[in-house]
């Protein structure tokens, strides 16, 4: 990104211009990123480290639990991704077009954006009780008995992630609305001319020039998924036993119970997973634009 | 008639002090403590007796949060030498933590000491030095029952586990709830493993002293193995309410009670939260041992309460030690036990229990009364706890993961916390 600037070009601020955010960003970024590799490699009581070297990483994929919460964290960022892009990209092409109360609309599916995620972990976590929950309550009363939606354990997970998906899809509604409105209607209305049918419009002229708007939701939602913790904890703290249990929730455990190193050492992990998982997505990304 | 006995031990100590302590200047003591509101309204009956008594000294309550949070103000402060001259804190397991021997005064010489019980010292000890005083009474961990449905169904309290589980299939053919589970909260669940402790040391004496050394494990004692397998069991039968999944510590304390549930394993502690929220039903609620295999063999796990310390670090520690006396005194249990809500026998010799205590306080007396029927939990006679016994015990509980199974993960979870505190052998 940043290229060798030529000599001749040289920037009219002096560069000690630079250096207050320079120091800001050296002491309250670079040096706790620094340290937290440091301390990743010691047995820590906030007192005293011990340096042990790699065992806190052993011990954490030793973890029998964190193979699992591996699995449940990728599970976890591709379903609330995936989901939120489909359905954020489906209402935003509804709330562009001609409908009633469009501006109305367009509020209320962001509007869940805007509550703290904490509220509404616990609301749901009310409405999901097994007998007393209002949606259990709903499916009594038309004869279906509801399954217990965060107490069983191959379930808590996806019921989280619906949670999720009903407070993220707005933001990724009102990215996909800013892509279409970018995109000029002159194509809309030449392939009306050859007699495109709405579907094909969608499928070759707002699917590709949406692109930019879908990378930046894809990329978003999957870091967001990757270090989701704040719903997960306030609804189901990782259970029932590990069975919600993803890496951020995993190392906030470890923290509670006084192993710094430890919890240390997971989230350099989790650094690890996320650089690996979104570099190479955003390089591709990156690299199909520019072939385009 | 209380009123006089305090005023009298309190001009009685009074001379004592001045006889010792000729004159000093005015001083300000930092108490902090959790912020419990049982504990907040002890500390603040206790400090306000004891200014009454001792005008040149004030005493300034700070508050902190409980739990994992608490945890960690608490070894911050000690650390960074910022501790208060005073402070209340866990006994056993999560004392040995703060390594008492570097960070606090002993208090082995403190003349209240003598009326301690010894059962307790020993959970506040360290090296053979006792490093703090009672602030409570002792508490048990047990099964919370409700007596109207024991008398409904004519059912007698329970001396084998054999016994329990005859009368919770009685229960259960009654159409109510046998044993109430709570999964909501997760510590609520740790109950049939933890409460088990004094059958375990039954069987095997010297358990607490191997664990720690790394020789004993849960999933080769079979002894201690019975917990999980008792958790599994209970589950199995289809005993537990139908929402334990999804309910709340509250919601135990409610179905026990209010007789919705017959039985609601849990440490006495929760007969504050009894009496404030249920007052009409606490006669309704007793409370047993957890039942083993013998019926003659037949005793209580015992929990202890938090102590008060003094950092070595503090400038004014004879000021602070005199305050540490007060409350160690049968004077300060008294006003302790006047306070709150009584949840165990006093630790403090001489000190008597109120006239009116709820059946659940009464129903543990006799474990007290003969020796070798009670003993502490293994978190006081053990500096390890694995921090992960809860999510186990809601995994053996809820029938996801097998006893088997969950003791050998909870061994590794045990070996973990060992690891951490930097014990030998491990």
């Amino acid at each position: 990104m940043v290229q060798p600037r030529p000599r001749s070009q040289k920037s009219p601020c002096p560069l000690w211009f630079f250096l207050p955010a320079a120091v800001i960003y050296g002491v309250f970024f670079l040096a706790p990123t620094a340290t937290s590799f440091w301390y990743s490699l010691t047995r820590w009581d906030l007192t005293t480290a011990e340096f042990i070297g790699l065992e806190n990483f052993r011990q954490f994929f030793s973890e029998p639990f964190l193979v699992q919460s591996l699995v449940n964290t990728l599970i976890y960022a591709v379903m609330t991704s995936g989901l939120k892009t489909v359905c954020g990209l489906l209402l935003a092409v509804l709330l562009t077009g001609n409908i009633f109360a469009r501006g109305f609309l367009r509020t209320v599916v962001f509007f869940p954006v805007l509550v703290s995620t904490i509220g509404i972990g616990i609301t749901f976590t009310v409405m999901m009780h097994p007998t007393k929950g209002i949606i259990n309550v709903a499916l009594g009363a038309l004869g279906i008995a509801g399954p217990g939606w965060l107490t069983n354990p191959s379930l808590a997970l996806f019921s989280v992630a619906l949670v999720d998906l009903w407070k993220g899809v707005g933001l990724a509604t009102l990215i996909f609305i800013a892509g279409l409105a970018a995109i000029s209607t002159d194509y809309y209305e030449a392939a009306r001319i050859d007699g495109a049918t709405r579907f094909q419009q969608f499928r070759r002229i707002t699917l590709p020039l949406v692109r930019p708007a879908t990378i930046t939701v894809v990329t978003l939602s999957l870091i967001g998924g990757l270090r989701s913790f704040d719903l997960i904890w306030a609804m189901t703290r990782g259970g029932p036993g590990f069975s919600s249990d993803v890496v951020a929730s995993v190392i906030y455990k470890q923290y509670q119970a006084g192993f710094y190193g430890l919890s240390t050492a997971g989230n350099v992990i989790l650094f690890a997973l996320i650089v690996a998982i979104i570099l190479p997505l955003s390089l591709w990304f990156n690299r199909r634009e520019v072939a385009q | 008639m209380t009123i006089h006995i305090k005023a009298y031990l309190a001009s009685a100590a009074l001379i004592a002090l001045t006889a010792i302590t000729p004159a000093h200047a005015e001083v300000t003591l930092s108490f902090l403590i959790d912020n419990n509101p049982d504990t907040v309204a002890a500390a603040e009956a206790l400090v306000e007796a004891y200014q009454k008594q001792t005008p040149d000294v004030t005493i300034e309550i700070e508050q902190r949060a409980g739990g994992g949070e608490g945890d960690n103000i608490i070894k911050t402060r000690l650390a960074t030498g910022e501790m208060s001259d005073v402070f209340l804190y866990n006994s056993g397991s999560l004392l040995q933590a703060l390594k008492p021997q570097q960070t606090l005064v002993d208090l082995s010489d403190v003349p209240a000491q003598a009326k301690v019980d010894q059962g307790f010292k020993s959970v506040v000890s360290a090296d053979g030095k006792v490093y703090g005083v009672p602030f409570g009474t002792a508490m048990g961990g047990g099964i919370f029952y409700n007596r109207a449905i024991y008398q409904e169904l004519g059912l007698s309290v329970p001396k084998t586990w054999a016994e329990f589980m005859a009368n919770n299939e009685k229960i259960k053919a009654a159409g109510k709830v046998a044993v109430a589970q709570t999964y909501r909260d997760t510590w609520t669940s740790q109950l049939f493993v933890l409460a088990d402790y004094y059958n375990v040391q039954a069987a095997v004496p010297n358990f607490a002293e191997d664990y720690t050394n790394n020789k004993a494990k849960y999933a080769t004692t079979p002894a201690a193995m019975k917990g999980f397998d008792h958790l599994k069991e209970v589950h199995d039968a289809g005993l537990f309410n139908e929402d334990f999944g999804a309910a709340s510590y509250d919601d135990g304390l409610r179905m026990v009670a209010t007789g919705e549930a017959a039985h609601y394993p849990m440490l006495t502690f929760a007969i504050g939260a009894l009496k404030q929220n249920y007052p009409e039903n606490l006669a309704d609620v007793g409370f047993f041992a957890q039942p083993g295999d013998d019926a003659t063999k037949n005793g209580l796990t015992v929990w202890m309460p938090p102590a008060i310390y003094i950092p070595a670090a503090s400038e004014k520690i004879e000021e602070a030690k005199k305050f540490a006396n007060f409350v160690a005194s049968v004077e300060g249990c008294k006003i302790m036990t006047a306070i709150n809500t009584v949840q165990g026998p006093p630790l403090i010799d001489g000190c008597p229990l109120p006239a009116d205590v709820p059946p659940a306080v009464t129903d543990m007396l006799p474990y007290f009364k003969t020796a070798g029927l009670t003993a502490p939990a293994l978190e006081f006679v053990s500096p390890i706890k694995g921090p992960a016994l809860e999510q186990i015990t809601v995994e053996v509980g809820s029938g996801i993961r097998g006893p088997a199974e969950a003791a050998v993960l909870y061994d590794d979870d045990v070996r973990k916390q060992a690891k951490q505190l930097g014990l030998s052998n491990w």
